[in-house]
C-alpha cells in the first residue's frame, strides 16, 4: 500500500468554453483504476463546472456534468469546491448539483461528495498532496 | 455607425469584457458568448462593474451557452437581453462592424 500516492485534480476552467473541464474529468476517470487516492478541487470559474441544470442541446456539446455524479462508482468521493469563488460569482452551494456517494465502511449509507471548504482550507489540501494535476 | 461587440471569456478569468466595455462608444452593442455568459451573472463580484460601464451600451447574452452552462434568465442583471442564434444574426447585420475580444 505504500506505492498509493495522494493525486489532486486541481480544476479551474468553466465547462465548455475550453476543453479542459471536460479532459480533466477524461483523465481523473483513467486515473481513478489506478487505486490512487483521488480528489478533486474546485475554484475559480471551475466552479462552474459542478452548477445545476446544465442543458447543451443548443451548443452541440456533450453535457458532461452528469458524470460527475457517476465519480463515488470510482471510488473518487471527495469534491472540495472553494467557498470565496462561489460567493465571487454570486453562487452559493444550492446552485451546485447534488453528488453523492455509498460509503463502504459505513454500512453503503449515501453521503455528499461535495465539500465546500475556505480558501485556507483550500491551501491545506493542496499542501498536503504527492501529486497534483492543474486543468 | 455603430459596432457589435462579441466577449467569449468569462470576466473572471480575464480582461475582456472590462477591455471590451472600455472602449464601447455609446450605441454599441455587448453581446456576451461562450465562457463570456458569466459577465451578465447578478449578484457576482463583477455585477456592479459591468452594471456600471454597460450604461451606454446594449448588452446581449447568447441564450444556448447559458442554457449549456446551466444559468437562468432569471440570473441575469437586469437590462440584458437574452438572444439565440438568428437574434446573433441580426446583430451582426444591424451594426456596421462585429468586433469579436478574443
Amino acid at each position: 500500500m505504500s506505492d498509493v500516492k495522494k493525486f489532486l485534480y486541481v480544476n479551474r476552467k468553466a465547462p465548455y468554453g475550453t476543453i479542459y473541464a471536460l479532459e480533466s474529468l477524461e483523465v481523473v476517470l483513467i486515473g481513478a483504476a489506478f487505486e490512487q487516492d483521488v480528489a478533486l478541487a474546485f475554484l475559480d470559474d471551475g466552479v462552474f463546472q459542478l452548477t445545476k441544470s446544465q442543458e447543451t442541446d443548443g451548443i452541440g456539446c456533450k453535457n458532461f456534468s452528469p458524470t460527475f455524479r457517476a465519480l463515488g462508482d470510482y471510488d473518487v468521493t471527495r469534491l472540495y469546491v472553494e467557498r470565496e469563488s462561489l460567493e465571487e460569482r454570486g453562487l452559493t452551494e444550492d446552485d451546485l448539483q447534488e453528488i453523492m456517494y455509498e460509503d463502504e465502511d459505513d454500512d453503503w449509507a449515501e453521503k455528499p461528495s461535495i465539500c465546500v471548504i475556505s480558501r485556507a482550507e483550500m491551501a491545506d489540501v493542496m499542501a498536503e498532496q504527492d501529486v497534483i494535476l492543474s486543468f | 455607425m455603430s459596432t457589435l461587440h462579441t466577449v467569449n471569456k468569462s470576466p473572471y478569468m480575464t480582461q475582456s469584457l472590462v477591455s471590451c466595455l472600455n472602449h464601447c462608444k455609446e450605441g454599441d452593442a455587448v453581446l456576451m458568448i461562450e465562457d463570456g455568459i458569466y459577465g451578465g451573472l447578478a449578484g457576482g463580484q463583477m455585477a456592479p462593474i459591468v452594471e456600471e460601464m454597460g450604461k451606454k451600451v446594449s448588452l446581449y447574452v447568447l441564450t444556448p451557452d447559458m442554457a449549456a452552462r446551466g444559468v437562468d434568465s432569471s440570473r441575469l442583471l437586469e437590462g440584458i437581453e437574452g438572444v439565440d442564434y438568428t437574434g446573433f444574426v441580426e446583430l451582426v447585420t444591424k451594426h456596421d462592424r462585429t468586433q469579436a475580444w478574443l
